[in-house]
C-alpha cells in the first residue's frame, strides 16, 4: 500500500527531490508516536503518584510519654503502642527504639538479662542501645527528648540524637 | 483411539449439528481431523498436535511442568472460593480466616488445600527448574523458553509471598516485616520500594489492600500470560528436549 502511494506522489512532483526528513506521512507519524510516548510516560507517573498514598493511618511520630516521676530511677519501661523504651538512669532520660536494626522486628527488655533481645534472629543490645550480640549492623538509635511547658516528656520519632544525649530533670 | 465397532454414545454426540457447530468439525477418526482439533480449540491450539513417543517418557520430565500448572489450576479454583468469605481488611482478615477453619462448611479442606498447593507449586517448579537445567533444556533453540519460565519462577515466588500476609496473624506480619525490610536494603531506591508496597510505613491496612490485590489479581494475570506464552513456545521450539536413554534402552 505505501508503494502505491509512494508512486502516487512521485508522479505528481517529480522535479522537486525528496527532503532529508521525509515524507509528509513519515513526519505526522513521528508526531502521533511522540504524542503517545509522552501520554504513555505521564500516565505512568500519574498512575506512581496515584498508588503513593498522602495521608496515613499510622501512629504519630511526635508523642507525650507522661510525667518524669512516672519512670523509677534505673528503669527500662516499653511503650507498646510507640515501641520506644523510655529509660532513666543517673545520668537522666533518654527514649531507645524498640525497633531491631537488623529486619524490623520489635525487641523485648528482658530485666532478668538486664538486655534488650529480639525474637526474630537473636541480636542483644544493652538498655542504652549498644549491640552486645546477633546480627544487628547499628545500635539502637536515641530519639529526641524534651520536656513540655507543662512537665511531660515528650519523644519525637523523627529526630535521631546521639547515644550521649540525656535528658537531665 | 478411534472405534472401529458400532458407533457409541459419544460418536452419536460428536455427529449432531449442535457438536459440530461449537467444535466446527465431526468425529476425529483421522490423523488429519485430529489435528485440525487440536489447531481449531482455544484452549488447546498452543499445544502440539504431535509429540515424540521418547518425550512422554516419565524420565523426559516426570510431569513436572504439568504437575505445576495443574497445581496452579487448582490453586486458583479454591483461591477463587476463598476469596467468598474474606474481607482484605484489618482486622477482619484474620477472623474471616479463623471462620474459614472453624465456621464456614468445608472451609477448613478448602484452606488446606490452598496452602498446601501452594507450597507443592513452589516445590514443583524448582524442581522443574532444576530438571530442565540439568537435561540443558535451557540451550538453543529453548533459551526464549528458559528466560520465560526464570520469569514464572519468580510470579510463583511473588504469589506465594504475597499469600503469605493473608491470614493476618502473627506469622504473617512479622514475615512481611522482615521481607519488607530485606527489600528496604536495595541501594537508593530500597525505601521508596518499601513505602510503595506497603502503601506506608507499618505493615498495616494498605499493606494488606495491597498484597491482595497482587495475590489475587495482578500476579495471576501475569502468570497466565506466560504460562500460555511457556506452553506455545514448547511447541514451536519443536517438543520436549529429548536425550538418548529417554526411551528406557540404555544408551
Amino acid at each position: 500500500m505505501s508503494d502505491s502511494n509512494d508512486k502516487v506522489a512521485g508522479q505528481q512532483k517529480e522535479s522537486v527531490p525528496p527532503k532529508s526528513g521525509g515524507t509528509r506521512r513519515d513526519f505526522l507519524g513521528e508526531i502521533a508516536a511522540g504524542a503517545l510516548g509522552i501520554a504513555g510516560l505521564g500516565s505512568m507517573v500519574v498512575t506512581y503518584q496515584y498508588l503513593s498514598p498522602n495521608v496515613l493511618f499510622e501512629p504519630p511520630t511526635t508523642f507525650r510519654a507522661g510525667n518524669p516521676d512516672l519512670y523509677p530511677m534505673d528503669s527500662v519501661t516499653f511503650l507498646l503502642e510507640q515501641q520506644v523504651y523510655i529509660v532513666r538512669t543517673a545520668q537522666g532520660f533518654y527514649a531507645v527504639s524498640a525497633v531491631c536494626t537488623h529486619l524490623g522486628c520489635v525487641t523485648q527488655w528482658k530485666p532478668e538479662d538486664n538486655l534488650i533481645e529480639c525474637p526474630c534472629h537473636g541480636s542483644k543490645f544493652q538498655s542504652d542501645g549498644t549491640k552486645v550480640a546477633g546480627p544487628a549492623p547499628r545500635p539502637l538509635p536515641h530519639f529526641a527528648i524534651s520536656l513540655t511547658a507543662d512537665g511531660e516528656l515528650s519523644v519525637d520519632k523523627l529526630e535521631i540524637v546521639g547515644a550521649n544525649q540525656a535528658l537531665k530533670v | 483411539m478411534a472405534t472401529s465397532s458400532a458407533p457409541g454414545a459419544l460418536d452419536r454426540l460428536r455427529a449432531t449439528r449442535v457438536w459440530k457447530s461449537i467444535f466446527r468439525r465431526g468425529p476425529a477418526r483421522t490423523n488429519r481431523t485430529r489435528s485440525l482439533a487440536v489447531f481449531g480449540n482455544l484452549f488447546l491450539h498452543f499445544l502440539p498436535v504431535k509429540v515424540r513417543e521418547k518425550s512422554l517418557r516419565v524420565r523426559a520430565s516426570y510431569y513436572l511442568g504439568s504437575i505445576s500448572f495443574l497445581l496452579f489450576i487448582i490453586l486458583t479454583v479454591s483461591g477463587v472460593l476463598l476469596m467468598f468469605y474474606y474481607h482484605p481488611a484489618a482486622p477482619q482478615a484474620y477472623r474471616d480466616m479463623k471462620d474459614l477453619r472453624f465456621v464456614v462448611s468445608n472451609g477448613v479442606f478448602l484452606r488446606n488445600i490452598h496452602r498446601l498447593a501452594a507450597q507443592l507449586m513452589v516445590l514443583a517448579v524448582f524442581w522443574h527448574m532444576f530438571h530442565v537445567f540439568y537435561r540443558g533444556g535451557y540451550k538453543p533453540p529453548h533459551e526464549f523458553n528458559w528466560v520465560v519460565g526464570v520469569v514464572l519462577l519468580i510470579v510463583t515466588l511473588f504469589l506465594s509471598y504475597t499469600g503469605y500476609l493473608l491470614p493476618w496473624d502473627q506469622l504473617a506480619f512479622w514475615a512481611i516485616t522482615v521481607g519488607t525490610n530485606i527489600l528496604s536494603a536495595m541501594p537508593i531506591i530500597g525505601k521508596t520500594v518499601r513505602f510503595e508496597s506497603l502503601g506506608g510505613n507499618v505493615v498495616g491496612a494498605n499493606a494488606l489492600l495491597r498484597f491482595y490485590v497482587l495475590h489475587c489479581v495482578v500476579l495471576p494475570l501475569i502468570a497466565i500470560v506466560f504460562i500460555a506464552v511457556h506452553f506455545w513456545r514448547v511447541q514451536k521450539d519443536g517438543g520436549l528436549t529429548v536425550r538418548e536413554g529417554d526411551d528406557g534402552k540404555q544408551p
